[in-house]
């Protein structure tokens, strides 16, 4: 019964690395930024959130619009003038620059922060309310509601870039930059508005983390960075259901290793991340990468 | 280039016209100091062997590549420093060579993108499909599984839909059997009659002698010949096109 609880709770964290993952799966499938700060970003949802609820007393709820809308605006204008401008001069730089925008806001957040970690003040119904099955499986409601927010959210993706114009523009210009210009496309911004839905997802992503446990100015690149690299590599990477499934994949993992003993919980994922890299290096869901 | 005049073009103006253009790829000089002018319901084609700048030219007028020096001018207006997008969106619309189409949409897609920053005109994708009837059945197919000859069609399609004044075709007949080149230059007529003006670009020097209202030849970046095919006889082409005599070029170039 241990064994099945621990698959169960791996699956549901599993969404929670799904929506770490699926910002820069995003960003790097449409035009190959790997966005070294999207931890950091992630953190400072977190905290905005925190801040949000601390000073104008509004129902949680209510500030998760208003902080995704605030990191969607962000994203936007950061492609258009730091990223865009790290793109142009080569795809190395924008690594570069993507790493000190990390330290940047790391050091930033420690400054207003300080160090001391913080969960967002929520009432206490809503983050501890569980259910049990049986006797030794106890499952939390707030890691039900995030499993079903990020289904939704990779749905609403899914569905986005589907059907909708700038879904379309989106694919188009991650195919061919060029081509899209000749049809009269800007593909900055374009960029801008993929980098806006990515980091609309990194808010979804770092105030669920915020729920769930208690976050401090390295969580970014400590927790949420890694992850969310862990579960592209093994999902694939520009498949949507591929980084919930690598997501799921690495929860699991996590979870059965902290099952045989209670420090190889991070071993776990590891090892699953390396077998994954060694075995199947485009990922379970893989296809090859589109140049 | 105000020497010139084509049958029933009258005293129009140019609607595209390019001045003095010099354009470099890092070190070597591509293009050194092109001209030309391109008037209203015109097939102007421009030939040249490998290397002599063709594509080098069709990419700079469609604004992929910054000139050096020189000026091209559209509808009376100066547009040297305009980004790619917004030419398209002024009427400026290029068919790149290879095709370049989206690979991992569908057809229809495809089309939809190129329809996306449409101008008002007769071109919509219901009026492509008519052109190219097969497209109909196979509108969700992906364009990677296509054949050369339909993704050149579907490459052409994508351009019309944004309904352009000025269609630039940068070889169209390149990688394809010359029944599928002659099949696919068969639909130029029905797009002239639209009321597009055609500049491309081509390789097949026979081809483009069949659609061409007005030709020019291109040799190492230079403009060796300028005519329309009635003008031009076959040795003259052939001198143009290879370079043989410098003498034969020259005068030629003064006959136009």
């Amino acid at each position: 019964m241990a064994w099945v609880n621990a698959v169960i709770q791996g699956v549901l964290i599993g969404g929670l690395y799904a929506l770490f993952a699926c910002g820069l799966s995003l960003l790097f499938g449409v035009m190959k930024v790997v966005n070294l700060a999207h931890g950091d970003l992630a953190t400072v949802a977190g905290y905005v959130g925190v801040g949000i609820v601390a000073a104008v007393h509004m129902p949680f709820l209510w500030s998760v619009p208003i902080v995704v809308l605030a990191m969607a605006v962000l994203g936007y204008v950061l492609q258009r003038t730091v990223i865009q401008a790290a793109l142009s001069r080569g795809e190395l730089t924008t690594l570069i620059v993507t790493f000190g925008l990390s330290i940047v806001i790391e050091n930033g957040l420690l400054q207003f922060f300080t160090s001391d970690s913080r969960g967002l003040a929520v009432g206490d119904s809503f983050t501890t309310a569980s259910f049990s099955i049986g006797s030794q499986i106890t499952i939390a409601w707030l890691d039900v509601y995030i499993f079903i927010l990020a289904v939704v959210v990779l749905l609403a993706l899914q569905y986005f870039l589907s059907g909708s114009k700038y879904g379309r523009l989106i694919r188009a210009v991650a195919d061919d930059r060029e081509a899209a210009q000749l049809s009269g496309a800007d593909y900055r911004h374009v960029f801008g508005i993929a980098a806006a839905i990515a980091f609309g997802t990194v808010a979804l992503a770092g105030m669920s983390y915020g729920l769930t446990t208690t976050i401090d100015p390295t969580s970014g690149t400590d927790t949420i960075l890694l992850f969310a690299f862990a579960a592209v590599v093994i999902g694939g990477l520009g498949s949507l259901w591929g980084t919930l499934i690598g997501g799921i994949v690495l929860g699991v993992a996590q979870q059965i290793g902290a099952q045989i003993n209670i420090s190889y919980e991070q071993l776990g994922g590891y090892v699953i991340f390396l077998l994954v890299l060694v075995v199947w290096p485009q990922g379970l869901t893989g296809r090859r990468a589109q140049t | 280039m105000s020497e010139r005049n084509g049958p029933g073009l009258g005293a129009a103006a140019p609607l595209l016209e390019v001045r003095d253009l010099v354009v470099h790829h890092g070190q070597l000089k591509a293009l050194s100091g092109i001209s030309l002018a391109v008037y209203p319901g015109e097939v102007y084609a421009i030939i040249g062997a490998n290397g002599a700048g063709k594509s080098t030219l069709l990419r700079t007028i469609a604004g992929l590549h910054r000139p050096t020096d020189g000026t091209i001018t559209y509808e009376g207006r100066d547009v040297t420093g305009l980004r790619p997008e917004k030419r398209a969106n002024a009427g400026i619309v290029m068919v790149p060579e290879g095709r370049r189409l989206f690979p991992s949409l569908t057809l229809e897609e495809n089309l939809k993108v190129g329809a996306t920053y449409a101008r008002t005109g007769p071109w919509n994708i219901e009026a492509v499909f008519e052109l190219f009837p097969w497209m109909r059945d196979r509108r969700g197919q992906k364009t990677a599984q296509m054949s050369g000859g339909e993704q050149q069609s579907v490459a052409i399609g994508r351009a019309l839909v944004a309904n352009p004044q000025v269609l630039l075709l940068d070889e169209l007949s390149l990688g394809l059997a010359p029944v599928i080149v002659l099949r696919i230059y068969e639909m130029l007529p029905q797009i002239l009659n639209s009321g597009v003006t055609v500049l491309l670009v081509e390789q097949d020097v026979s081809q483009a002698l069949r659609v061409a209202t007005h030709l020019q030849c291109l040799l190492e970046g230079h403009t060796t010949l300028e005519g329309t095919p009635a003008q031009v006889t076959r040795d003259q082409v052939e001198a143009a096109y290879f370079g043989a005599t410098d003498a034969g070029a020259n005068r030629d170039g003064s006959a136009t």
